[in-house]
């Protein structure tokens, strides 16, 4: 069985595994934040932030990388910034290629999340306050039970989303094996040689069958955790 | 603990400007809708900010425009019964019920878990989740939960409102109960004349935004010149004892030493009740009727007649039992010369009394 994948297979598996399951972790409650921040604050440039959050999903994906590479590259404002305080480097790294990824994915993440929170009555949340629950609290025993479901949802998408990332991630991290070549990146590689179909066929069936895991298994989850809340 | 309130706030169209007291028993904020009761228990509860005013529980103020104090809800300790409940539909019964007592401060005099869950009847539901509740229980599940957060105040704004007429009977003892057995005042808001007998022990009427009349139930009810509700609606508050049972399915009361009889009762002899006698069913006659076949003649001197705009009038009558009001043409009051300081008889048929307009209670006597 492992060798049906080469070492260089199981390396580009293993790293898109370990790139999704950062990027949408480590972004999660940024989302949650923006997601909430959107459905239920009002104030100045909440407009501007929607777009910002949204422009990955509509920019070409190489515009997306080329503006992370010269923002957290070596050179670039942050980028400098986090080297030279923190010894962090992205570019080139699978970090990187989380970042990207992580960027990707965030609309669709805050987008599910997004509706979930809308779908809460705040008519329930109210009467938590009545209860002498403050914000906070509110939030914590009241709104994040009840947007469980579209958490889920949303880290699943992004998940899937995060794992089939290629142009942002080719710009900014480049393709580099056991560094940076997750398995599109490596997809893309197999079918520059010739006769490199074969190889490709094989990630190809890999990519379909993981991201038909993680559809199913958001199915699964969503409805068990949707089960749980409705209170039945 | 009472209750004050005096607000004052603007919508498009609609200005509201009450004060009231709410002392300990029930206090009924008693008018159509639109009339501006809601408002007022948004703002006491601290979830609409007024315009301008005071909201002070004792010497406690929760909001008061002119120092600039407004409390947050949070802060407040207020159990607010709302009317579609608004139990949180992840938690259990039992979750829900100790929800307020969680966020309660440590020395909050609280009542106990095991006695409010008794007085509601609760008891089997508290492993369920509220998604399997009827809303007779929910209503109930929600009364429980204010009442275990520790408050100084209770609002229930028309908790009843969306039940069926048999759910509303099933919850509104417990109501009696709470009034005649918990400390902490209860600001409630009905549109509902029979609640508002069975309940108020305070009667606060509210039109179109404004305070029409205020206090003892008997007293505002019993005003023809106070008709939050409408003339079809009026109806008159006595307080009357349970005096004996009859073999033929009646029920002797003793209202201020006349009988009264209405049909069975499920209550003790002894026990005091309220009874709540429209106004359209009361006849009005001069002299003592003969050969009538209803039951209940009382009777008393004409205090009031208020002509209405339409052929009615009502008249208000003193009677040993208490004020009485019956509707009547303008007509018939002019015919029988029904004028201030008249003596006539009551007429009340015993069968149309229903079950739903007496309540227990010595609340209001």
């Amino acid at each position: 069985m492992a060798d049906w994948l080469s070492p260089q297979e199981w390396q580009a598996l293993a790293l898109s595994l370990r790139v999704s399951f950062w990027a949408t972790l480590a972004s999660l409650p940024l989302g949650i934040l923006v997601a909430h921040a959107l459905a239920r604050w009002s104030f100045p440039g909440r407009q501007i932030l929607n777009g910002l959050v949204h422009l990955p999903l509509i920019l070409p994906p190489v515009v997306t990388g080329y503006l992370l590479l010269v923002t957290f590259g070596r050179r670039g404002a942050v980028g400098q910034l986090l080297h030279d305080w923190f010894g962090i480097v992205l570019a080139f790294r699978w970090t990187g290629a989380a970042l990207a990824a992580a960027v990707m994915a965030f609309p669709l993440m805050v987008r599910a999340i997004r509706l979930a929170i809308e779908a809460v009555d705040p008519r329930l949340e109210a009467a938590a306050g009545t209860l002498g629950a403050s914000r906070p609290w509110v939030f914590l025993t009241v709104t994040l039970p009840l947007i469980l479901p579209g958490i889920v949802a949303g880290a699943i998408l992004a998940f899937a989303k995060a794992m089939g990332e290629f142009g942002a991630t080719i710009t900014f991290v480049a393709n580099i094996p056991g560094q940076t070549q997750t398995l599109p990146t490596a997809i893309y590689t197999f079918l520059q040689v010739p006769g490199g179909e074969d190889d490709a066929a094989r990630l190809v069936l890999v990519a379909i069958a993981v991201a038909m895991t993680a559809l199913l298994l958001s199915e699964w989850v969503g409805r068990a955790v949707a089960r749980r809340i409705a209170g039945r | 603990m009472t209750l004050a309130v005096a607000l004052r706030h603007a919508f498009a169209g609609f200005t509201l400007d009450a004060a009231f007291e709410a002392p300990r028993g029930i206090t009924v904020l008693f008018g159509r809708s639109g009339s501006g009761k809601t408002t007022v228990v948004n703002a006491v509860a601290g979830l609409l900010r007024p315009d301008a005013g005071r909201v002070a529980l004792d010497g406690h103020v929760l909001t008061d425009t002119a120092a600039r104090v407004f409390l947050p809800p949070h802060r407040r300790r207020i159990g607010y019964v709302f009317q579609e409940g608004r139990l949180f539909p992840h938690l259990s019964v039992r979750q829900n019920l100790r929800y307020g007592a969680w966020f309660a401060p440590k020395g909050a005099a609280r009542e106990d878990f095991g006695r409010v869950v008794d007085l509601l009847g609760i008891g089997h539901l508290l492993g369920r989740r509220p998604g399997t509740l009827s809303g007779g229980e929910k209503s109930r599940v929600a009364l429980g939960r204010a009442l275990l957060s520790g408050p100084r105040l209770i609002l229930a704004d028309e908790p009843l409102a969306a039940l069926d007429e048999a759910r509303k009977a099933e919850i509104l003892p417990y109501f009696e109960r709470l009034r005649d057995e918990v400390a902490v005042p209860i600001l409630y808001v009905s549109h509902s004349a029979s609640e508002v007998a069975r309940l108020a022990t305070t009667v606060v009427a509210l039109e179109a935004g404004r305070v029409i009349a205020q206090g003892p139930a008997a007293e505002v009810l019993g005003d023809p010149d106070v008709l939050p509700a409408g003339a079809r609606e009026a109806g008159a508050l006595i307080h009357a004892r349970v005096a004996a049972h009859h073999a033929d399915g009646l029920t002797e009361l003793d209202a201020g030493g006349l009988r009264l009889f209405l049909p069975r009762l499920a209550r003790a002899p002894g026990t005091p009740v309220r009874v709540r006698i429209a106004a359209h069913d009361v006849i009005l006659s001069r002299t003592p009727p003969q050969g009538l076949s209803a039951l209940n003649i009382l009777p008393g001197t004409v205090a009031e007649v208020r002509a209405g705009e339409g052929p009615g009038a009502l008249v208000a009558i003193d009677t040993p039992a208490g004020r009485l009001l019956a509707r009547i043409t303008r007509r018939s009051a002019e015919a029988l010369g029904i004028a201030p300081g008249a003596a006539v008889h009551a007429v009340l048929k015993t069968v149309s009394v229903a079950p739903a307009d007496v309540g227990g209670g010595p609340a209001g006597g």
